[in-house]
């Protein structure tokens, strides 16, 4: 199934929004599903998480940030090209229900995945505390639409370029753990140390969280087992169990190891892609 | 010429790739039978009046009669008459199991060797192709009736093609975007080139059959949903993919693959052409391969395609029990795929960045039958050895993917969460739900993915001319 690119914008340096003709897959969605993407005949199948979508116009939105080849040709395209494939929506929606007061984190391009869920959260009527945050102000996006399903609302930077200075992590524990604010619920996306950093801190806390996991996929089905990771000493499967887990029980080690396996042959095909962009070298 | 004559013709041998070479490239071993070798071959059927061959193939090809045309030379003739039963030759002549079906059967394999019927199979296929001869058939007006098949493997491509010149619309749902099922994502191109699957496809969509690919059936809609979407019946030809795990120390290392994510990769994603394609394999120089059927086979030998200084094959019986078909075995072994028989791995040795770098196994000893028959390893205290490998695959089998079973309320079940059917017609026990293949037996054959296929597109056709 093909599908076309209505609109692509650029949020921060290296992160894209594009909104994408879908009618069937805005209709199924639900809050923390993804889909898988294939740009041309030689290309990868690439997951990507279900940013927004609009059940009336047909369309979903998805943000990605330009880490490797495929996400780099991604962006080189424009509204009016089309997607080669497109599947979803894949992976198990998030359980929404109203538990009282919920913290929703999102770090650097893991902002995009929790808008979904922050705004389904709200919705269940739950008092919403989020917190976005990036490595410097420029990086930062999505700002208006996470503030507007928000109850309370932090940024912060790693480098204090802009709101608190520090992590999501420790804006959590010093404005509201520490304190005392009574959350019932957090859930966090970002890069794994980000995950890992929030759930570290909530373990003392013990305070349930859920983190969404990207770990390295191929069919997305439940066909390959490429994606597994240990989630309370048990495999399970990223694209059918998850990509939502138990943030306590997931084996962080083992996740950033796994999403290593590539690095090498990754690169390669970035600098062969970044040479042939910038013309000095082709196909 | 007179029968005596006959018997001491020899069987043709195939023409194949030297082992040397073929180890290093991913094109097709056998290179096929000549005609003169197909008609020579051919001469070998002694034409038995009760056909004992016919008996042993799953969907009763008329061997003695497509053998008799290919012996004067009508190939053509052959090839039409052999897709009176099977659909896909091209294929069947490759994968079949022929030393398990019809050629075991064949009455001159008593004295001598068999007829070499899955090799004529193959070569009129081949032929038929090759000449531009595939016509495609007058399909009947439309009944005005639709069928949903879900799933675009043997068993479903099978489906499609009998209902479609049965006058009904007929559309297949394929989650991945390649149609074809383990033909495109399994086996590999030395063995059968995906050529060959795309025409077979290229067939159906031309008898107007529609394939919506990247579409997976109890995400994007349910069964259910089908129903209320307009379809009539629905087939579920879904397979066996659900990769099995041993659930030893260790499989999560990076470098211990799935044989189906490690075989998904090299041959849908084509990662054997990688960086020419985007998709990435790990090149490990010396490789473990889990398993003793097919798919071990397939998995050892893409390792040493992709250029292992050695592959080891870890089996934990001994060479009369693999399950794998004896042509590919023989291959392996050809090819320079080192056996572990009597061998079973107890864990994955790690280093400090998570990659394997050992697999400690266990010797194994035959001892009393289990409930397949075949004697069961036992371990053989004390025996545990090590060998250094920077790549695994594990090839131990396959179950069923539950996203069909789970989103179809009324479904039934086994305890494996394989789909029940009725043999004879794939009925399930939810109304105008009928299934077959790999998701029903487990993983068993291309042939009878196809026999199940048949039965139940006959049996679609009777429900929808008796429904209201
Ligand atoms: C590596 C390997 C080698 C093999 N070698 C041989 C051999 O030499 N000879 C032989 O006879 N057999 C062989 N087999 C077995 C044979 O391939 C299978 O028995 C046969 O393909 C089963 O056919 P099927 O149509 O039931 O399912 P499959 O071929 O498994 O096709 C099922 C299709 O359904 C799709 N699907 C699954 N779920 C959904 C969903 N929810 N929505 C939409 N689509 C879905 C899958 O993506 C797949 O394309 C081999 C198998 C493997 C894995
Ligand atoms: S059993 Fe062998 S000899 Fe007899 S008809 Fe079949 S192929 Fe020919
Ligand atoms: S990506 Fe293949 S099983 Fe999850």
């Amino acid at each position: 199934m093909s599908a076309k690119i209505l609109a692509k914008e650029q949020l921060s340096e290296n992160v894209f929004k594009m909104v994408l003709d879908a009618p069937k897959i805005a209709q199924k969605r639900k809050a923390g599903q993804f889909v898988v993407i294939r740009i041309h005949e030689e290309g990868e199948r690439v997951p990507l998480t279900i940013a927004d979508a609009d059940a009336a116009k047909g369309t979903v939105t998805i943000i990605f940030q330009v880490v490797g080849k495929s996400t780099g040709q991604l962006s080189d395209l424009n509204a009016g090209e089309e997607l080669l494939d497109l599947v979803g929506p894949l992976g198990k929606a998030t359980h929404i229900e109203k538990v009282g007061t919920v913290a929703c984190i999102g770090g650097g391009v893991g902002i995009a995945p929790v808008y979904p869920i922050t705004q389904a959260l709200k919705n269940a009527g739950n008092h919403v505390i989020s917190i976005i945050g990036a490595r410097t102000k420029d990086l930062i996006f999505m700002e208006d639409e996470m503030k507007a399903v928000s109850d309370e609302f932090i940024v912060t930077t790693d480098d204090g370029t802009y709101g608190f200075h520090g992590f999501v992590s420790q804006a959590l524990e010093n404005k509201y753990l520490m304190p005392g604010t009574k959350i019932d619920m957090v859930v966090a996306i970002g890069p794994v140390p980000m995950m890992r950093a929030v759930c570290d801190t909530t373990k003392k806390y013990d305070v349930k969280t859920f983190v969404s996991l990207n770990s390295i996929m191929v069919d997305a089905t439940g066909m390959c087992g490429a994606c597994r990771v240990s989630v309370g000493g048990k495999t399970r499967f990223v694209c059918v169990d998850g990509p939502e887990f138990d943030g306590h029980q997931v084996d962080f080690r083992e996740l950033m190891d796994r999403q290593k396996i590539y690095l090498p042959e990754e690169k390669d095909c970035y600098d062969h892609y970044c040479s042939c962009k910038h013309g000095k070298g082709g196909r | 010429m007179d029968m005596k004559d006959r018997m001491k013709i020899p069987r043709q041998p195939m023409p194949e790739q030297e082992a040397k070479v073929r180890a290093r490239n991913f094109d097709e071993v056998p290179l096929g039978y000549t005609p003169e070798m197909a008609k020579t071959e051919a001469l070998r059927c002694i034409q038995c009046k009760n056909p004992a061959c016919v008996q042993g193939c799953p969907v009763q090809v008329d061997i003695p009669g497509f053998i008799t045309l290919v012996s004067e030379g009508d190939f053509i003739g052959a090839a039409k008459k052999i897709k009176e039963t099977n659909a896909l030759p091209a294929v069947c002549g490759r994968v079949c199991p022929q030393e398990a079906q019809c050629e075991q059967l064949c009455v001159r394999g008593k004295k001598a060797e068999p007829v070499a019927i899955g090799r004529l199979e193959r070569f009129v296929a081949d032929f038929e192709r090759a000449a531009g001869e595939v016509s495609i058939p007058q399909i009947p007006a439309s009944r005005g009736k639709k069928v949903a098949v879900v799933g675009s493997g043997p068993s479903g491509l099978t489906v499609a093609g009998d209902l479609i010149q049965l006058g009904y619309e007929v559309t297949i749902f394929e989650a991945l975007h390649k149609p074809g099922g383990v033909l495109v994502y399994g086996i590999p191109e030395f063995r059968l080139p995906k050529a060959i699957v795309a025409a077979e496809v290229d067939y159906l969509s031309k008898m107007g059959v529609k394939i919506e690919t990247s579409n997976v059936i109890g995400k994007i809609a349910t069964v259910d949903e089908l129903f209320e979407e307009g379809y009539d019946a629905v087939y579920l030809g879904t397979g066996a993919g659900l990769p099995t795990f041993m659930n030893i120390p260790g499989e999560n290392l990076n470098g211990v693959y799935s044989a189906n994510e490690y075989l998904t990769r090299s041959n849908l994603m084509k990662a054997y052409k990688f960086p020419e394609y985007d998709t990435p394999i790990v090149k490990g120089k010396n490789v473990a391969v889990i398993g003793g059927g097919n798919v071990a086979m397939d998995s050892a030998r893409t390792a040493m395609r992709l250029g292992a200084d050695h592959v080891y094959l870890v089996y934990r019986r001994s060479r009369a029990e693999m399950p794998a078909r004896i042509e590919e075995i023989h291959h392996a072994e050809e090819e320079g795929i080192e056996f572990h028989l009597l061998t079973n791995p107890i864990r994955y040795i790690g280093n400090d960045k998570g990659w394997v770098v050992g697999i400690e196994c266990l010797r194994m000893e035959l001892g009393e039958p289990d409930d397949s028959g075949r004697r069961r390893p036992v371990p053989i205290k004390g025996s545990e050895y090590v060998i250094d490998i920077d790549t695994a695959v594990v090839a131990i089998g396959a179950g069923a993917n539950p996203l069909v079973q789970s989103t179809t309320p009324g479904l039934d079940t086994n305890k494996w969460n394989y789909i029940i059917a009725d043999e004879a017609t794939g009925q399930t026990s939810r109304e105008g739900v009928f299934a077959g293949g790999d998701i029903v037996t487990g993983a068993a054959t291309v042939i009878l993915a196809m026999g199940a296929g048949r039965n139940a597109a006959t049996a679609i056709h009777q429900y929808l001319m008796t429904k209201k």
